[in-house]
């Protein structure tokens, strides 16, 4: 068996030591352009789990590495002049270079063939041949990979510094131009990582396209000065760049192999692109020794075998390339809360779980939303709307689609607004008129449904809603508008907290809001008209539901969305209660556990305006870590009764809301 | 949660007689339900008429398609040939239906491809709304109702229009995490409760090997894929048990377990090992 191994980073290294110990007669060569001694790029960061897995392939390596590691458990948030800890994250970081040096040494005492300066152009013969050669592989263009490059998150330059963090440090600067904001971590006695992120328009606006590299350096040591006291920044090569995240359908093409950032990449702000590629290497190596060197089923193996986990990895570390593109519209929230917001950004941190690592984090995050030292979690701090106090953020009663007349109504038993009673302990009257999606069957039945005799429809569009759906009329704007005065009018006289005008899901004011489903370009004219007059006759706190995006190629966009809820909040709403979808029966939806809550986080902290989110929320975690970071204020839970009572304990009167008199 | 188990429509060496005498013993044994699979460019039985027999051999399990790709068949036939099974069985049946993973189904049907989605879409609409005004019978009441697939579209299509999700199989991580899109897509469309969820797997409790080259042969299409079916292979009664526990706690209401080879007793070592 022999193997070539093209690209002598950490992950061909590493897959050069562990074919080796694994059958001492396999051929391994690694070829790599570059001196044994360049690198690019500084420190490189892993975390307990990745050591673990590394301790278990091979004893040596992970003794070396873990003997010259930095250490730290502690995460740095400096921001508006504050930071903002929290310790329990267990990282550990190693200068590359030195790396490099541990894994060389490996190798050549394992009789691992290393060749430097060596510039591959075609394919090797051999048994096996392995791309580790990077982002822009070379291996990888000579093969079929089904691969995809695409610029990812802001842009970046990557320094080094010779201060020495005592922690994984953030930090965001703001400036005229934009936030910018920092990525720095220790990686040896002497030295930091110190990586400089914006928004492309921040970069463009402050002209960085035209900065050498001198320029750069000199323009990032003194917008951070502060941060770097005195000390300076190194440049290795250090230019703005765009990260690039890497894609690929299948991994192998015959005997040729992709591992690291060759197969894939996680954008750097998770701090995992070499942890997955050793993890590569550990899977590649030991899908072979399963497979007793047979190439093609130990491709398929490793294909499978990696396949979830990066694909994982790589959603996360997505998530969090955009959570630093869209930083800036999260500067209004307090230290503490915007600190949350960070660490939970990839949803890989919970309230729950940050609680064991780091209870004094959420105890402080608890008190200031409860407003005492020793306040409860956040699902359970007080929430006030236009004079309604909220015990907890998880207690709204929703009525359900009340219709505001008859012929407004989804289905028979559809109440009207005339012969709602409001239950006891109901808050939230959800005012609607179904506009092309009324006149169907029982809900127990299913959705969308015609009735075989129904009654007219209305809406702006003369489609159909779904199959089967009659044809809807043109509606009498006017007379709508009334039945919706009429109803609101009638709420003050019920015991009712809060009143929502559903825009959503297709019914008739969501279907004027989208381009799927109203030809006329003014969309926004006839549903702010009845927001007007609703404003105008109910003092209370007033909400609004609203498709957030349509979930379609031609329908709005969350951008689209966005920006409608800012001008509800402009004409007296209190509450975005987000929603997404539906517009259209055969929109592309996304379902999954939280599937409303990035829309929600997007639509309070761009449009400023409180939010109510749902979209299945199955515990109450769920609640407090949405909250606690400011992505909604109040959310709908998906809980059995008989759970929430046991969550409240007896005094399940948290669960109601007070209007205050 | 309830078990019910597969009839060896595809499975190498199977006749008819033989996929009566699984129903009988099936009808007799624990299982709740008895179904099948759907494929044209197989040598397979065809799921409707394989269901009609089956219902003359039995008078206790629910038979279901697991599911069958709807829009290769007429609606308003295939409509018929339910209400029919339905009417044959005394109301036992559950018709699950998806697009189907295979282009080359619809070639050999004669369907388009394109636009397969909104034809089940029509379909469901169809079969559950009575859209007809009934004179297609007899009475399609109380015909369970699932939809299978993956995409949001197909989530959002069993909301719409069913009673719950036929899941394709898996571990049971992978049946939890499409549970939760289930109810989540359950709930977004405002209905009461929560969706029916149908789990499936493979078993082979006699000679493995026949079990796993049948599995890797009905799977060829997927490619490297298919390595990871036959790993997933059920073939020893610790297997079994620990599948099924699984699966119960990731909340299924209806494991199916497929035999993965035609032989009878296949059938009595299921039994043995979820005694």
């Amino acid at each position: 068996m022999r193997v070539e191994i093209v690209g002598g980073g950490p992950a061909g290294l590493y897959l050069a030591i562990l074919l080796k110990r694994a059958d001492a007669g396999v051929e391994v060569r690694v070829l790599e352009r570059n001196a044994p001694d360049a690198t690019f790029g500084f420190g490189v960061v892993f975390s307990e789990e990745t050591l673990g897995a590394l301790r278990d392939a091979d004893p040596e390596t992970h003794m070396a590495i873990t003997d010259t590691f930095a250490r730290w458990d502690r995460i740095d948030i400096r921001y508006q002049g504050r930071v903002v800890s929290s310790r329990g994250h267990s990282f550990s970081a190693i200068a590359r270079r030195r790396l490099l040096g541990i894994l060389q040494r490996r190798c050549h005492s394992l009789g691992v063939a290393l060749e430097f300066g060596v510039e591959v152009e075609e394919l090797p013969e051999a048994d096996l041949v392995v791309g580790a050669d990077g982002v822009n592989s070379l291996v990888r263009r000579l093969g079929d990979f089904g691969t995809k490059v695409e610029p990812e998150g802001s842009k970046f330059v990557w320094f080094g510094t010779d201060l020495v963090f005592d922690a994984f440090t953030f930090i965001f600067r703001e400036t005229d131009s934009g936030l910018y904001n920092v990525h720095a971590y220790p990686y040896d006695e002497r030295m930091s990582t110190f990586i400089v992120e914006c928004p492309r328009e921040t970069w463009l606006v402050d002209g960085h396209a035209d900065r050498s590299e001198e320029e750069t350096l000199a323009f990032c040591e003194q917008l951070f000065a502060n941060d770097l006291r005195g000390r300076e920044l190194f440049s290795n090569r250090s230019i703005w760049l765009d990260f690039l995240k890497v894609t690929n359908r299948v991994w192998h093409d015959g005997r040729v192999v992709l591992l690291g950032d060759a197969a894939h990449t996680a954008h750097f702000s998770i701090g995992s692109g070499t942890k997955l590629a050793m993890e590569d290497s550990i899977a590649l190596a030991a899908s072979f020794v399963r497979r007793k060197w047979d190439v093609e089923t130990a491709l398929v193996d490793y294909g499978l075998e990696r396949g979830g986990a990066v694909e994982r990895t790589q959603s996360a570390a997505s998530e969090s390339a955009a959570y630093f593109g869209r930083v800036g519209s999260y500067t209004q929230l307090e230290p503490i809360q915007f600190g949350f917001n960070l660490l939970t950004r990839s949803g890989r941190i919970t309230h729950a779980s940050l609680g064991v690592r780091d209870p004094q984090f959420t105890r402080a995050l608890d008190g200031w939303l409860g407003g005492a030292e020793v306040s409860p979690p956040p699902a359970f701090s007080p929430f006030e709307l236009r004079g309604v106090r909220f015990r907890t953020r998880f207690g709204l009663r929703p009525s359900g689609f009340v219709a505001v007349s008859p012929e407004a109504r989804i289905t028979h038993e559809t109440p009207a607004i005339d012969d709602w009673k409001a239950p006891a302990g109901q808050v939230l009257l959800q005012l609607g008129h179904a506009g092309a999606r009324g006149a169907c069957q029982p809900n127990s039945v299913g959705a969308d449904l015609p009735l075989a005799e129904g009654w007219p429809l209305v809406s702006p569009s003369r489609e159909p809603y779904g199959p089967f759906s009659p044809v809807p009329g043109a509606p009498d704007e006017a007379a709508i508008r009334d039945r919706f005065i009429t109803a609101a009018r009638r709420a003050a006289d019920l015991d009712v907290a809060v009143v929502e005008l559903d825009m959503a899901h297709g019914y008739l004011l969501g279907a004027y809001l989208s381009p799927l489903t109203n030809p006329e370009n003014e969309r926004l004219r006839f549903p702010l008209s009845i927001l007007d007059a609703v404003r105008a006759v109910w003092p209370g706190a007033l909400a609004v539901r609203l498709s957030v995006t349509d979930w379609h190629p031609r329908g709005n966009s969350v951008e689209d969305g966005i920006a409608i809820a800012r001008t509800l909040a402009e004409h007296g709403c209190d509450l975005v209660h987000v929603e997404a979808g539906q517009t259209v029966h055969d929109d592309r939806p996304e379902y999954r556990r939280g599937f409303l809550t990035a829309l929600s986080d997007r639509v309070r902290n761009e449009a400023r305006v409180p939010t109510l989110v749902g979209g299945h929320l199955t515990t109450v975690d769920d609640a407090n870590t949405i909250v606690g970071a400011g992505r909604a204020d109040l959310c709908l839970l998906d809980l059995p009764p008989r759970q929430v009572e046991r969550t409240l304990g007896a005094s399940n009167s948290l669960l109601l809301a007070e209007v205050r008199p | 949660m309830n078990v019910g188990v597969g009839l060896p429509t595809t499975t190498p060496g199977v006749t008819g007689e033989l996929l009566l005498e699984w129903a009988r013993r099936a009808d007799d044994g624990p299982f709740s339900s008895v179904a099948v699979l759907d494929r044209v460019v197989y040598d397979s039985f065809e799921p409707f008429a394989v269901l009609a027999a089956a219902a003359g051999v039995t008078s206790r399990v629910r038979l279901a398609t697991m599911i069958a790709i709807g829009p290769l068949r007429s609606t308003a036939l295939m409509a018929k040939q339910a209400a029919s099974i339905h009417g044959l069985s005394g109301g036992r049946l559950t018709l699950g239906l998806a697009v189907g993973a295979r282009t080359e189904d619809y070639e050999a049907a004669g369907v388009e491809h394109r636009g397969r989605g909104r034809k089940l879409a029509q379909q469901l609409a169809y079969i559950r709304g009575g859209v007809d005004g009934h004179r297609v019978g007899p009475a399609r009441e109380g015909i369970e109702l699932l939809v299978g697939g993956m995409s949001g579209q197909a989530f959002s299509r069993m909301a719409r229009y069913a009673d719950g999700y036929a899941h394709g199989g898996g571990p049971p991580r992978a049946f939890e995490s499409a549970a939760a899109r289930a109810r989540a897509a359950w709930g977004d469309l405002g209905r009461e409760g929560r969706p029916r969820l149908w789990g499936q797997g493979y078993f082979a409790l006699g000679d493995a090997e026949t079990g796993n080259d049948y599995l890797r042969d009905y799977y060829a299409f997927t490619g490297p894929f298919a390595e990871r079916i036959v790993a997933a292979n059920l073939t020893s009664g610790r297997a079994i048990k620990d599948f099924v526990r699984g699966y119960a706690e990731a909340g299924c209401d209806e494991l199916v377990l497929f035999p993965t080879s035609s032989a009878v007793d296949e059938l009595d070592r299921l039994q043995e090992a979820l005694a």
